[in-house]
């Protein structure tokens, strides 16, 4: 059997709209046929995934508090996607941010340092001191990738192992609590370093807000601006833009510190919003689900902030099945790694169309 | 169709290899529409045709590369499955690719021992290499790496590969595009020898004068057709020409009689190393072009004229500022939009991802060259109905044919897309436009249109440079004639009084057919 | 501090249990990337064939169940990945990533059951006489069959890659799909083969994890040694043997964080966990000085191939 790609002739944005939908239709359906294997309800567990997080007021705040991050570094990875860079250490950089950033609330614990200036710099600070920690830390692969051409993918994602032990290490050793009982704890953050709430009562922080901003901001980027064709352009047609006389290096590493510095504000409103100190982990896994994030939104800006809801969505569902129904949490994982798979086949679908021959060739 | 196949049966010796009343469609676009040809032992066949006249699908059909969608291939007169080319070669039919059908980094022995029989063993096959490569005159040395070799070489080992296996049909695409004037008589030799031998030859060309020195029939399609069957030693390269095209070509209206202006591009003892892996590096590369003079860089691809036209835009920068002079402003050091600045225009040669980003339309692909100047672009926002015009400017003062109203660029054909990178930047009207390979690939009519283009601009006042393999585009339209030979220039030489052997020869890199230049070759 | 003969052999057989699950995953890589697929889902691959492998021989009570079972595993994983790369031409980064993460939840939905199993490990070779000799008895004569198997397969490999015409073949397709297809090549079928046995390979080099070298089903329990093994190709510049030497470097250092603990230096454990990362990077950064140009991967590594018909 053979089976052949035709290129279509023309683009069209209904199919590149229904795309990810369909993907999305297919990956639940496989989920299903998994959980009757399992012996499980597919109804109920469909229930609880998909329809009673959006039935509750609490369950939709934890989804939209979820979504943020995912939205933020992933409107970042689009960034570095775009321009074909391949940057899978978000997590490593989320993580950077929210230590940094986290740190200045530790050291201004208790007043400290509050001096004449009050207390008010220090959420603003924390905000910008995590977004420093991440792109700081995606230089690394950046640079490395500009100036001595290593690996991008490679070296990104083994500084995210390295940052999880640092992480670790640190709150186990200089930042821990040291009224804590001997866990591996900071202190909590003063009121002053935390993300106000925005309702009483409820998870939603102020934080929450910078996904929908950025992502409109990101959106105008893409389709209005040079830098956003330049980004554009230097991932589909390298030589052409080198021709149109752009930097590819300068935008290589612009589009790194975006990605690095939207991961670590993601990270340190992580920890000043949700958290409210530092642990030895502080992501489950932001920075990879983020990916699927990225392509589920065909890098598009608006398309991330629906897939970004999407994707939080089957966390709250699947924390809730954990609860309700004794599901395994890693369904959840294996879920979105069904899902990107199908994103992936159908995005060839929008573009091209299959047949399939019997027999040896056409 | 009947006629057509009484004509066959009519030939005198059976053909060994023929196609009846075949089509290929590619979705709704017909590549080949109901076509009938046949090949007899001792005979070489012209398959002629346009860029885009379904020359290579036939041929890729012929060697099972392809499937025909209706139609029959005939071998010996039954009909016969091609399923792939291993099946092909079993019978006995052999190609010669255009672009070849090497691997670099692979020696010549390895390249060859991969279409061996399997019953070969691969210590055995440079030994056979060293046989048919003296039986032939080719000089092949199994254990070079494919990417140290020339042009020339490597055609030789694609044909030293075809004759191991002693072929009965031996099919070749476009082989002199390559290949120096010289080295094409070397090849017409060894065809001769093939002919002789009582193989049958298909050979495609659109090159008129060596059909009729080589071919004793030829058959013409044009737009997937076959339009005729001829014998080329009785027609002219004229009326050949006119079933090739369909209508009759317009002629280039030659410059004529004018004045040059100072000096609007000085080049001084470049050199450059190549960036790229197995690249050509430049050396001392001089040369000097005036307001209202074309200059043609004439050369054998791979001899440096892409390293030699990124350091010319300025993608590639060069170690002294003054090396590359651009109206009077030492521009070595400065990038390709700095250049524009200086009112330079550039077209490269790659079409597609290079001149033009595919994936995008072609208002944004204006924006490319742009950016810069024309008010496309204000506070680091692009002006998005500003790019549309200057799109539809180009696209009515050039007749770019497309669909739609802001395609993407990919979906253009060749010669469309091309007159829409060139008319991009004749339209800033450059002081100084260099462009390589101005109408490679691109049908006759489109090419004629850009050479006109390029004419009047140079009329205009304007320095063009172009740099080209088409040695008949170069003594059409340039006033001197330089050679790139591994990254060296030669002196230019003025296009008329010089003889296409004098540049051949140049393009081997044997300087001795430059002594005959007079004083009018004013390189420093 | 001074170390007694034993204690170095001890030493020397850590390592190379740390080398060999990298050695078993990066052949399988140079075979794909030869052919020119970049199969960055290594990581997902190994995990899975761990937790199969597991499962099967804690069930079956057989190791060699175990490492079909993972094989397989490997293999199905692998033939998800060439589905999409080689019959859909999706781009081969972000499929490879998709791997990695979807074989992470599968992995660990595997063996969610057989957490905190523990079975007897793989059989050790034992050769009266020889593998009692004094210093390096254990090291040579004394290893399991995966160690012996591993150093097999690399010889094997290295021999069929440069030295048959079925090899030749394969490094055909990944210098230049198009030329190979031009010349009938089955450029799609000889990918699918290279990937598939890619995926046999790390999971078997997973199987080793659960099956040898801890022994027991962990989450999560390959660490990145999906990602070493790929940097491990690079480095050995996509040759068998070099990959060899390299699983041995990259074993070797693994082991230093034990060494160093185990002889109550005072450094962060954290940071020695973090050394065969941190390695990793320096290795790319000093290789990439010594090639900027790429000079030494397949040329056509990591392009999809759709031929016409």
């Amino acid at each position: 059997m053979r089976l052949d790609l035709d290129a279509r002739p023309q683009r069209s944005t209904l199919r590149e709209i229904l795309a990810p939908v369909g993907a999305l239709i297919v990956a639940i359906l496989i989920g299903g046929v998994v959980i009757a294997l399992m012996g499980r309800s597919t109804i109920e567990a469909f229930d609880v995934y998909f329809v009673e997080p959006l039935s509750q007021s609490y369950s939709l705040q934890a989804i939209a508090v979820k979504a943020a991050p995912l939205i933020l570094i992933a409107v970042g990875l689009a960034f570095c996607y775009r321009a074909n860079l391949w940057n899978i250490g978000a997590e490593g950089q989320f993580i950077a941010g929210g230590a940094l950033g986290g740190w200045l609330g530790l050291v201004t614990h208790d007043g400290a340092f509050q001096g004449v200036l009050g207390s008010w710099w220090i959420l603003p600070a924390m905000m910008i001191l995590g977004a420093l920690g991440g792109l700081l830390y995606a230089m690394i692969p950046a640079l490395l990738r500009v100036w001595l051409n290593v690996s991008e993918i490679l070296s990104s994602l083994m500084l995210v192992y390295v940052a999880q032990l640092a992480l670790d290490w640190l709150v186990r050793g200089p930042w821990k609590d040291p009224e804590g009982h001997n866990l591996p704890v900071s202190v909590n953050l003063d009121p002053e370093a935390t993300l106000p709430i925005l309702f009483d009562g409820g998870s939603l922080h102020l934080g929450v807000l910078l996904a929908p901003l950025v992502a409109i901001v990101a959106a105008i980027v893409f389709s209005k601006t040079l830098f956003g064709y330049q980004v554009r352009l230097v991932g589909s047609a390298p030589k052409a833009a080198r021709f149109g006389g752009f930097n590819d290096r300068t935008i290589a590493i612009a589009a790194f510190a975006i990605s690095g510095g939207l991961a670590g504000l993601a990270g340190v409103a992580e920890v000043s919003g949700r958290i409210g100190q530092l642990l030895p982990s502080i992501s489950p896994g932001y920075g990879f689900s983020a990916i699927i994030v990225a392509f589920l939104g065909r890098l598009s800006p608006v398309g991330i902030f629906i897939a970004g809801l999407v994707l939080a969505l089957t966390f709250v569902g699947g924390e809730d099945a954990q609860i309700a129904m004794h599901l395994p949490g890693d369904l959840t994982l294996a879920f979105q790694g069904v899902l990107l798979i199908c994103v992936l086949a159908a995005d060839v679908l929008a573009r091209y169309r299959l047949r399939f021959t019997m027999g040896a060739r056409s | 169709m009947e006629q057509a196949n009484t004509a066959i049966a009519g030939e005198p010796e059976s053909p060994l290899l023929a196609v009846r009343g075949i089509t290929k469609r590619f979705g709704s676009f017909t590549a080949n529409d109901n076509i009938t040809l046949g090949l007899t032992p001792g005979e070489v066949h012209a398959l002629l045709g346009e860029n885009g006249a379904g020359k290579s699908t036939l041929v890729k059909m012929l060697y099972g590369l392809l499937a025909p969608t209706e139609g029959e291939i005939l071998w010996q007169g039954a009909s016969i499955k091609l399923p792939n080319p291993n099946a092909a070669r079993a019978l006995g039919i052999g190609m010669v690719f255009q672009h070849f059908s090497l691997f670099d980094n692979l020696t010549v022995a390895e390249n060859i021992a991969l279409v061996m029989p399997a019953s070969d063993r691969l210590q055995d096959v440079p030994g056979k290499i060293d046989g048919i490569s003296r039986a032939y005159g080719m000089g092949l040395e199994p254990n070079r790496p494919v990417w140290s070799l020339s042009a020339g070489e490597r055609q030789r080992i694609e044909i030293a590969r075809c004759l191991l296996q002693d072929p009965k049909v031996l099919i070749l695409d476009e082989p002199t595009s390559v290949l120096t004037p010289q080295e094409a008589e070397k090849l017409f030799e060894t065809l001769d020898r093939l002919k002789a031998e009582g193989r049958a030859l298909l050979y495609i060309s659109h090159h008129l004068e060596e059909v009729k020195r080589l071919c004793d029939r030829a058959t013409i399609l044009r737009l997937g057709k076959l339009v005729g069957t001829c014998d080329p030693r009785v027609e002219t390269p004229r009326s050949l020409a006119a079933l090739m095209v369909g209508s009759q070509i317009m002629e280039v209206r030659a410059a004529g009689a004018h004045t040059l202006g100072k000096d609007r591009l000085v080049v001084s003892d470049l050199d450059a190393p190549s960036p790229s892996l197995h690249g050509v590096s430049l050396k001392h590369v001089s040369l000097a072009v005036k307001g209202g003079e074309v200059f043609g860089i004439a050369g054998v691809a791979g001899n440096g004229q892409s390293e030699l036209f990124a350091n010319l835009s300025g993608e590639s920068l060069a170690r002294r500022p003054e090396a590359i002079v651009i109206d009077g402003s030492p521009v070595g050091a400065l990038g390709i939009s700095d250049r524009r600045a200086l009112n330079a225009g550039f077209v490269p040669e790659e079409r597609n991802g290079h001149a033009a980003a595919p994936d995008f339309t072609l208002s944004e692909n204006i924006v490319l060259t742009g950016h810069g100047s024309d008010g496309l672009t204000r506070l680091g926002f692009i002006n998005g109905a500003a790019a549309k015009d200057q799109s539809q400017k180009v696209i009515a003062a050039f007749d770019v044919r497309k669909s739609g109203a802001d395609p993407l660029a990919r979906t253009l054909s060749g010669g469309n897309l091309q007159k829409f990178v060139v008319g991009r930047e004749i339209l800033r009207e450059p002081a100084l436009l260099v462009i390589n390979q101005p109408t490679w690939g691109v049908d006759a009519l489109a090419a004629a249109t850009i050479r006109q283009a390029l004419l009047d601009l140079c009329a205009r006042g304007a320095a063009v440079l172009i740099i080209s393999q088409d040695l008949d585009e170069l003594f059409e339209i340039s006033d001197r004639i330089a050679v790139i030979h591994t990254g060296e220039l030669s002196e230019a030489l003025p296009a008329r009084g010089t003889t296409r052997e004098e540049i051949g020869l140049l393009m081997a890199g044997m300087p001795g057919g430059a002594n005959v230049a007079g004083g009018s070759a004013h390189a420093p | 501090m001074s170390f007694d003969p034993q204690q170095i052999q001890d030493i020397l057989i850590i390592i190379v249990a740390a080398a060999t699950p990298l050695l078993l995953a990066a052949i399988g890589e140079v075979v794909a990337e030869r052919a020119g697929v970049l199969n960055l889902g290594l990581e997902g691959m190994m995990i899975v064939g761990a937790s199969t492998g597991f499962a099967f021989a804690y069930m079956t009570d057989s190791t060699i169940v175990g490492v079909i079972a993972g094989i397989l595993g490997g293999v199905l994983m692998s033939a998800v990945f060439a589905f999409l790369t080689i019959g859909l031409a999706t781009n081969q980064v972000a499929a490879g990533l998709a791997l990695t993460i979807f074989g992470r939840g599968l992995a660990n939905l595997i063996g969610e059951g057989f957490v905190g199993l523990k079975r007897s490990g793989a059989p050790h070779l034992y050769i009266p006489g020889l593998t009692d000799l004094p210093l390096v008895g254990r090291l040579i004569f004394g290893e399991d069959f995966f160690v012996y198997f591993a150093i097999l397969l690399t010889g094997a490999v290295g021999y069929w890659l440069m030295r048959t015409r079925a090899g030749l073949t394969l490094r055909a397709v990944g210098e230049n799909h198009t030329s190979g297809h031009s010349l009938g090549v089955p450029v799609r079928g000889i990918r699918l083969l290279a990937v598939l046995f890619g995926g046999a390979c790390a999971g078997l080099a997973g199987c080793y994890l659960s099956l040898s070298y801890t022994p027991f089903w962990s989450p999560d329990m390959t660490a990145g040694r999906g990602w070493i093994a790929l940097a491990l190709v690079v480095f050995a510049s996509w040759k068998p043997w070099r990959a060899l030497a390299g699983a041995i470097l990259f074993g070797g250092v693994a082991v230093l964080a034990l060494a160093f603990q185990g002889l109550g230096v005072p450094i962060p454990a954290q940071l020695l966990n973090s050394l065969p990362y941190l390695t990793t990077i320096i290795v790319l950064v000093v290789l990439s000085l010594r090639d900027s140009r790429g000079a030494l991967a397949p040329a056509s590594l990591g392009q999809a191939f759709i031929p016409d018909r």
